[in-house]
């Protein structure tokens, strides 16, 4: 891994997450009303520690799998609802909201400390 | 779903399918007061039927959007009212108004536009993010 990779994965990996997460929760929220729809969600720590650790194996055939995940293989589990409803729908809006407003957030953040490893690579590059 | 969903489609597809829930809703509640005399001709109150559409055939991603499929029509009997003085009225003096609970259909409406408003959210949202994202390292 170069050093430039190492630099960058950590917020990569959780940008990427964020990201996927804000698509499955954008979406339990557009299902809101479909009958039967089931709530999904990712353990965004359990993935991001698994998308951390993987690629430490140095792989020598491209048959070789993986050791742990990477953001796209992130797991995407059922939400268990607080009160189900009758239709079979467990979207509950206001746990959505939440979990949205929180995950952008969290991608905001991680887009700071992005920009602040860049500006400080930035200004050692100009040595100012 | 063989194209890829992106957050932009999940959400604009969600309030499309919103606006036809709204539409029927509308239809419904200009209706509620259209009486016939004839049972078979009386207008019945129509309803979206709602699905998710899934992003990939194994639901493993979790992204899915939802489509309206069909617009079912109701199959509750019309409502016989007595009016022998009514223009429309048939010869035993009845006429028939469709089985529509307004009451239901606003509370229906406002549900509806609450979901519009949320998938707004989220497309603002998510638009907010895109930007700053292209903005990085300025």
């Amino acid at each position: 891994m170069n050093s430039l990779d190492a630099l960058f994965k950590a917020d990569a990996t959780a940008l990427s997450l964020r990201q996927k997460r804000l698509e499955i929760l954008g979406s339990n929220i557009a299902n809101a009303a479909t009958p039967h729809f089931k709530a999904r969600d990712i353990d965004f720590e359990a993935a991001y520690k698994s998308a951390m650790n993987s690629g430490e194996l140095t792989k020598t055939a491209s048959a070789h799998i993986d050791v742990g995940g990477t953001a796209q293989s992130a797991e995407v589990r059922y939400r268990v609802p607080l009160s189900p409803s009758l239709d079979g729908n467990t979207v509950e809006l206001h746990v959505e909201q939440l979990q949205f407003a929180e995950n952008a957030t969290h991608y905001e953040a991680t887009l700071n400390f992005l920009n602040g490893r860049i500006n400080s690579m930035r200004k050692a590059l100009k040595g100012e | 779903m063989a194209n890829k969903l992106t957050i932009f489609d999940v959400a604009s597809r969600s309030m499309a399918a919103q606006q036809v829930r709204l539409n029927t809703i509308a239809s419904n509640l200009a209706n509620a007061a259209s009486v016939s005399g004839n049972p078979d001709t009386v207008f019945r109150p129509i309803k979206p039927v709602f699905e998710a559409q899934y992003h990939d055939v194994m639901e493993k991603t979790g992204i899915a959007t939802v489509d309206v499929t069909a617009i079912s029509k109701s199959s509750l009997p019309p409502e016989k009212r007595y009016a022998p003085n009514h223009p429309s009225a048939d010869r035993e003096g009845y006429v028939y108004a469709p089985p529509i609970d307004t009451n239901a259909e606003m509370i229906d409406m406002l549900e509806s536009s609450r979901q519009y408003q949320n998938n707004i959210e989220v497309l603002s949202t998510a638009k907010a993010l895109l930007i700053k994202t292209l903005n990085v390292g300025k």
